[in-house]
């Protein structure tokens, strides 16, 4: 019987103690899985990793009801320090490389949970998933391309040992071809290392290829959650996600658009 | 020439302190945003420190000074603890109005303790220390304002281009969220920065409590040069720092060599102002890296 890696039951998530963002959210992940949260913007994906990262507490935000237990143990509003050091990592939205640090120092920082260790083996194998950046060790971060910098955070967070790895939107704004190879690396993260991870994502299509469960939010609620080829199947799933009407073929923008007006699931 | 030269020695040693001292500065600046108004009062407290260990527990000069750079760094680490960690989540302007107030709490202190009268430290350092160069005698206290100031440079380079903690402490200043989300420990880099800044500060307070004498309100007003000092090297750029230092350094003594020394405080900021009217991010100010 598989593990529970990571259970999160019913919580709710208010910023400012007065913006409620997340409505009694629930998701389980088990070790080993990949499993894809999915959802429009502003539905609360982000909010949900951060929830469970600790991030939330910088920004003023905090779970207010349920519990987010992983390996047994509760990780609600403790802060990142702590949960860093239990092997979770989240892996930040929109690239977030230390600028004026070189490839090789962004990934040294990766170290952070067990300072003081060796770690030459863990930059050999992020360079071994991502030769490109073996190629610039010394190059300052903030000169480094779009894809160039989603492989150096990805790698970064791997420095830190992560038995949860957290993504959001690592496919943003990339090519198609980046996308793919992105997504290949993430994989063969998840089997090589064993790697669990939570992927974030608005690119549906390639999210449920590579993930074994989905769950997609809309305001603050998980609205439907199952194996990933029952999600990727869904006709909603397809309409809104895919952009592919039920016989197969691509929808118009405006007509997907305008469904969506009508019925988002609540 | 040898009086140039004398100035121009007299300028670049004097400037390498604040110098030094702006960088503990800039240090904090760069973690946590904070400016600290208590800087000249983290100068003062190491000049006392160091006129304690050496006048009354009569230590060697050498261990009167290590131990006069463990009490600051003690002291930058009490700082953060007891009173700026409470404040974490809150405006800036707080903190920033906290540093005040602790200005004022130091200051305070040592006058308590001190009075307001010119100490002077014993002559410890060996005449044999001077150094000939040409027709110029550049005096000890000069020779070991150099030593001194060289080999902290290299010791805080080399920690944080190689250090793993110095390397933490760069990628908070840079950015803090991702560093939160690696894991590090921002506040250990808190109380590192003013640990750090408590013992550069410290440092010069010794060096120029050597060339002056030991005063509260001399030194802590020394400490205030810091701002022109870090508005013309940029706020953000520990090199700047060392540079704006060396600039103003010059500045004063030569304005107080060649003009008059009334006016040694008044003109290098004068052409501070030109300065910062041609280039307002200081001379060494941290472009934003624009791609990404
Ligand atoms: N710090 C904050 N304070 C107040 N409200 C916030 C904060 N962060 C996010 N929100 C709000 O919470 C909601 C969910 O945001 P979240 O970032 O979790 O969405 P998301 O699903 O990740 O969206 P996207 O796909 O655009 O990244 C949004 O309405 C957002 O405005
Ligand atoms: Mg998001």
């Amino acid at each position: 019987m598989e593990q529970k890696l990571l259970q999160i039951n019913n919580i709710s998530v208010v910023y400012s103690d007065v913006i409620q963002v997340l409505k009694g959210v629930s998701l389980s992940v088990e070790k080993g899985q990949i499993v894809s949260l999915l959802g429009s913007n502003g539905a609360g994906k982000t909010t949900t990793l951060k929830a469970i990262s600790g991030l939330l507490k910088p920004e003023n935000g905090m779970v207010t009801e349920g519990a987010i237990v992983y390996k047994g143990l509760p990780m609600h509003n403790k802060s990142p320090e702590e949960i860093t050091r239990h092997g979770i990592i989240q892996v930040l939205e929109g690239r977030q490389p230390f600028k004026y640090l070189s490839i090789e120092e962004n990934l040294r920082v990766g170290t952070a949970t067990r300072a003081g260790k060796p770690y030459q083996e863990d930059l050999d194998k992020v360079y071994k998933y991502f030769p490109q950046l073996s190629n610039m060790r010394k190059k300052l971060a903030g000169y480094c391309s779009g894809g160039e910098l989603q492989m150096l955070v990805i790698g970064r967070g791997l420095m830190a040992h992560p038995e949860l790895l957290m993504l959001d939107e690592p496919s943003l704004g990339l090519a198609p071809i980046l996308v793919r190879e992105i997504f290949d690396i993430i994989r063969r993260i998840n089997e090589d290392e064993g790697t669990t991870i939570i992927l974030v994502e608005q690119n549906a299509k390639m999210a449920l290829k590579i993930a074994t469960y989905g769950y997609v939010m809309e305001n603050g609620k998980i609205v439907m959650e199952g194996p990933a080829e029952e999600v990727r199947e869904n006709p909603d799933i397809k309409e809104f996600y895919l952009g592919m009407s039920v016989s197969g073929d691509a929808k118009s923008y405006d007509e997907v658009k305008s469904y969506r007006r009508r019925k988002r699931w609540l | 020439m040898d009086f140039f030269m004398q100035l121009l020695i007299g300028g670049l040693s004097v400037g390498f302190v604040y110098g030094l001292s702006a960088m503990g500065f800039v240090m904090i600046f760069k973690s946590s945003s904070v400016l600290n108004f208590a800087h000249g009062e983290l100068l003062a407290l190491g000049g006392y420190f160091f006129l304690i260990f050496i006048t009354i527990v009569k230590l060697p000069v050498i261990l009167a000074f290590i131990f006069t750079l463990l009490a600051c760094f003690i002291t930058g680490i009490l700082i953060e603890r007891v009173f700026l960690r409470s404040l974490i989540g809150e405006k800036l302007i707080f903190v920033i109005m906290l540093t005040v107030g602790l200005a004022a709490m130091f200051k305070g202190l040592l006058l308590l303790i001190f009075g307001g009268n010119l100490y002077t430290y014993p002559d410890f350092l060996p005449a044999a220390m001077g150094i000939q160069l040409g027709v110029v005698q550049v005096p000890p206290v000069y020779v070991a304002t150099f030593g001194i100031g060289i080999f902290f440079l290299v010791l805080f380079g080399l920690f944080f281009k190689f250090s793993s903690q110095g390397i933490y402490m760069r990628s908070v200043a840079d950015n803090q969220r991702a560093s939160l989300s690696l894991g590090v420990n921002v506040r250990r880099v808190f109380a590192l920065s003013w640990a750090i800044a408590a013992l550069v500060a410290g440092m010069s307070g010794v060096v120029l409590g050597i060339i002056n004498g030991v005063n509260v309100h001399d030194l802590s007003a020394l400490g205030l040069k810091v701002f022109p000092v870090i508005i013309l090297g940029g706020l953000d750029s520990i090199g700047g720092a060392i540079v704006g230092g060396l600039i103003i350094g010059i500045l004063e003594t030569f304005t107080g060599g060649y003009i008059s020394p009334s006016l040694r405080d008044v003109i290098p900021y004068i052409i501070l102002v030109f300065i910062l009217l041609v280039k307002p991010y200081g001379l060494f100010g941290l472009k934003e890296i624009e791609r990404v």
